[in-house]
């Protein structure tokens, strides 16, 4: 593999990367903010 | 003197995120219930992140694979394909920072604010993006991974911008004090943006200019433009939904929150009347 290219694939990955991590930390604070608001009470349960 | 304990507050219905004026941003005054704003996110956004991901594998096969390389770049244009977009997406993203400020302070809308602390980390991150593709198309092609050119120089500024937006609003310990600062930090850092976008014809820079949105004749080949708009449009997608998820994501806290506030107040009238 090129220089070129191995500039080419870091960028891609930065950027997959960057997407990606995001997307799972929002991903799972949302999922911990259902959790513990369905430990209140059953009437939150059906929300969210 | 026997002091009466205050009546209980009963649970919140819906635990709406704050008593916003029902005139309050026109239509947008509807998404100010959580559980509105919930029900119907939670429909949009399966389809956005799908959308997004479909579009992006059109366009990253596209730009990687059947697009050529570049009569004086080589293979280093497909840097430009992830460069462009980040770059768009990180001054597009600044505008609606600002309109959402502007949106908090005028009519003190609560999705607005929610919605301005969870884009700044996502624009922060397109601009790092923006910073570090661009350097390392540089050095191949300018010889360094960095020159205080303007253009570079104000989308550092930019950078740190977003940076000092997200740490500003997370910095007081009453949210909306912190919402309003980091509000008014935005509308200030917006000046930024006619200079990034200018910069490159007001100075002599490094950095090329204008080529997609160049007015008078196209700057690139179709062979390339339309990959390119493309990935423009997945990352688009992405950042949409990426913002969309992360807003949901507060909602949810903040709705959280509200309930374990109202329940300990519950619980705190009822141990006065066992204690009374």
């Amino acid at each position: 593999m090129t220089q070129h290219w191995w500039h080419v694939a870091i960028s891609w990955a930065l950027a997959a990367a960057g997407f990606g991590v995001m997307a799972w930390m929002a991903a799972r604070r949302h999922a911990d903010a259902k959790r513990r608001t369905a430990l209140l009470g059953p009437r939150e349960r059906r929300q969210g | 003197m026997s002091s009466t304990p205050p009546a209980p507050r009963p649970a919140p219905r819906s635990a709406s995120l704050s008593a916003a004026s029902p005139r309050a941003g026109g239509g947008l005054h509807r998404f100010a219930n959580p559980g509105r704003f919930l029900r119907m996110t939670e429909r949009v956004l399966p389809w956005l992140w799908a959308a997004a991901g479909l579009v992006l594998a059109v366009g990253a096969a596209w730009a990687l694979v059947f697009s050529p390389p570049d009569w004086q770049q080589g293979e280093t244009v497909r840097i430009m394909y992830v460069h462009v977009p980040m770059a768009w997406l990180a001054m597009g993203g600044y505008l609606g920072l600002a309109i959402a400020s502007l949106m908090s302070l005028i009519w003190r809308h609560p999705l607005a604010d929610l919605a301005a602390r969870e884009l700044s980390p996502v624009g922060a991150m397109v601009t790092a993006l923006c910073l570090a593709t661009g350097s390392l198309w540089g050095r191949p092609m300018w010889g360094t991974w960095w020159a205080w050119d303007a253009r570079m120089t104000s989308v550092l500024v930019l950078f740190f911008l977003w940076v000092g937006h997200a740490a500003l609003v997370r910095a007081f310990d009453e949210e909306e004090r912190g919402a309003r600062a980091a509000a008014i930090l935005a509308l200030i850092g917006a000046v930024n943006l006619p200079v990034i976008k200018w910069s490159v014809d007001w100075f002599n820079t490094l950095h090329q200019s204008a080529s997609v949105t160049r007015v008078a004749a196209p700057g690139l080949h179709v062979d390339i433009l339309y990959p390119l708009l493309t990935c423009a449009l997945g990352f688009s997608l992405a950042f949409a939904a990426l913002v969309l998820a992360r807003v949901r994501a507060a909602v949810m806290e903040k709705r959280l929150r509200q309930l374990q506030l109202a329940q300990a107040r519950q619980n705190d009238t009822r141990r006065n009347e066992v204690a009374g």
